[in-house]
């Protein structure tokens, strides 16, 4: 509807079906974001990379309208999700569907019932049709004969694949995967990984994989954001972005200890710490 | 000084905060009725929660009133008045009170922990990102349950204190008063005003008990040291509340 074509990460034609413009925001005090902008592309995987603690997390739920920015803004396919009511904000989420860090499972629920649970919560679909969707769902991420289980007899790794099947299971237009690989053997890794491509691709969704997996991420992602202190730091095709030349974003991804990002929290000498330098 | 008035604008804080809850969860009901077996559920977790031990100190408690009431009124020759006086203390007083500090004990907290622990570990967040309202998936049902379940588990409660295994035992069974008696009393003096304040005692009572369960783990800090927090306060502050209210309602109906 608008024809205004906003510059894109990837030079595809129309607006991206996620935009952040100036994003600030803080726990509190503490500020998390300053002044990010960022395009999620419409059938693209965009990954955000980024050290511990930055705001990966934080930006999901953001973009989920679970928080609400300081300034700037967020739009999900045109709409501001911060300038919704109760009802509008539903019906936006609707279309998302989101991987939590650590599952989030329903604990009273089966592993079938909570992969049922939005299509019964959402949906008039008879018993016999939800039976064949769950199923389908948990059979792409392996799990189908876990059907019966409860959380509590999950991994974590499966868990988080319940998960998975379960963010898929009302066919979103975008899906957030927070560190969706955490936890997994290398087999199930690598069957996640073309899951989240040919997910995207088949159904023609919009992702964003949140991750520190740089290798892994960087080879099934179309765009990579680093994000550190607030601020992009590198953003770009993954090609681009191996060559980055930042300081920062290369020590975050050639995984350096020293450089410009600290690994410790601010602290006196060890030495002092430890009473050495007084004898 | 200062720390007087930082707990007293800590205290009115939390009553606002929790007021406002309190409104969040009364617009969500309509919603919650429309889930009948998700209500029931939580009806028959929090009934079947705290029913062993309302029925155990119900019958306890009916004993030990005999007994005393059995040796005041031989005082004054008045044995055959045991009943009403088991049956009017119980039911105005003793039912619902007891009930609700034990309901609180046992129920309060546990829901208090269950929704806690959900927070913590992002189910909440996770039915909200499904556009799952939790005020009326997870809040709503667990306080009307408790509404609802207050005033059945008070009943059970009196039925036990009075009857075959409480204050009959002792009184009839054990010491001799005349059984005839005993009920006859009952049946006279017991008026369907008492009743209905014993009833509204355990509507007021459980709805108090399940609002501070609900809104404790509800706004618990996500830690486990967050969900323990929850639990104690539930208990302390429903108790607290329960007495303060019995108070207040007996001391109005009285009035009238
Ligand atoms: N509810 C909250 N209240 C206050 N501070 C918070 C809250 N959630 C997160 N934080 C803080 O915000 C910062 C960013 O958290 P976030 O969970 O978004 O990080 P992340 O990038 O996802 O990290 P990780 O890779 O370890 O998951 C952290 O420093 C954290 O301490
Ligand atoms: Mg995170």
């Amino acid at each position: 509807m608008n024809p205004v074509v906003t510059a894109m990460p990837n030079d595809q034609p129309g607006p991206a079906l996620v935009q952040v413009r100036g994003l600030r925001f803080g726990y509190g005090r503490k500020l998390i974001f300053d002044g990010v902008d960022m395009d999620f592309a419409r059938g693209r995987i965009t990954a955000i990379m980024g050290p511990s603690g930055t705001g990966k997390t934080t930006l999901l739920r953001l973009i989920g309208g679970q928080w609400r920015p300081q300034a700037g803004g967020i739009t999900f396919d045109g709409v501001d999700i911060h300038r919704q009511n109760r009802a509008g904000l539903y019906r936006l989420r609707k279309r998302m569907g989101m991987l939590f860090q650590n599952g989030a499972l329903l604990t009273d629920l089966s592993v079938f019932e909570n992969v049922a649970f939005p299509l019964r919560e959402h949906t008039q679909l008879p018993e016999s049709m939800i039976r064949d969707l769950v199923l389908l769902k948990l059979q792409a991420v392996g799990l189908r004969g876990a059907r019966d289980l409860f959380p509590e007899e999950l991994s974590g790794g499966m868990a988080r694949r319940v998960a998975l099947a379960r963010a898929m299971a009302l066919e979103p237009e975008l899906v957030m995967y927070d560190e969706p690989f955490t936890g997994q053997d290398p087999i199930s890794m690598g069957v996640l990984m073309r899951l989240v491509r040919t997910v995207n691709d088949a159904l023609g969704l919009t992702s964003i994989v949140v991750s520190h997996d740089v290798v892994e991420v960087m080879s099934i992602s179309d765009y990579v954001y680093v994000i550190s202190g607030g601020k992009v730091i590198a953003q770009g095709e993954p090609d681009q972005v191996r060559q980055t030349s930042s300081e920062r974003a290369r020590q975050f991804l050639d995984g350096r200890p020293d450089g410009p990002v600290a690994f410790h929290y601010p602290a006196q000498s060890l030495a002092e710490d430890l009473g050495l330098e007084a004898a | 000084m200062n720390a007087i008035g930082a707990i007293l604008g800590d205290f009115l804080a939390t009553l606002g905060r929790a007021t406002l809850f309190l409104l969040q969860l009364l617009l969500a009901v309509p919603r919650a009725l429309l889930r009948p077996r998700l209500l029931l559920r939580q009806i028959y977790m929090v009934g079947q929660l705290s029913l062993i031990i309302i029925v155990i100190s119900g019958a306890f408690i009916g004993m030990v009133l005999a007994l005393e009431g059995y040796r005041t009124l031989s005082n004054f020759g008045a044995t055959s008045s045991l009943g009403i006086l088991v049956a009017l203390s119980v039911i105005r007083e003793l039912g619902p009170v007891v009930t609700a500090l034990l309901f609180a004990g046992r129920a309060g907290s546990a829901l208090a922990a269950e929704i806690g622990l959900m927070r913590a570990t992002d189910q909440l967040s996770g039915m909200e990102m499904m556009a799952v309202d939790p005020l009326a998936y997870v809040a709503a049902p667990r306080f009307l349950a408790g509404f609802i379940a207050m005033p059945l588990l008070a009943s059970i409660f009196s039925v036990m204190a009075i009857g075959a295994a409480g204050g009959y035992f002792v009184g009839v069974i054990w010491l001799g008063v005349d059984p005839g008696a005993y009920w006859s009393q009952i049946h006279q003096g017991v008026e369907v005003l008492d009743i209905r304040q014993s009833l509204i005692k355990s509507l007021v009572f459980g709805a108090t008990v399940s609002w501070i369960a609900v809104f404790q783990g509800y706004h618990s800090a996500p830690t486990s040291e967050g969900v323990s927090r929850a639990t104690t306060s539930t208990v302390v502050m429903s108790s607290l509340a329960i007495l303060a209210l019995d108070f207040v309602l007996t001391a109005f109906m009285f009035s009238q």
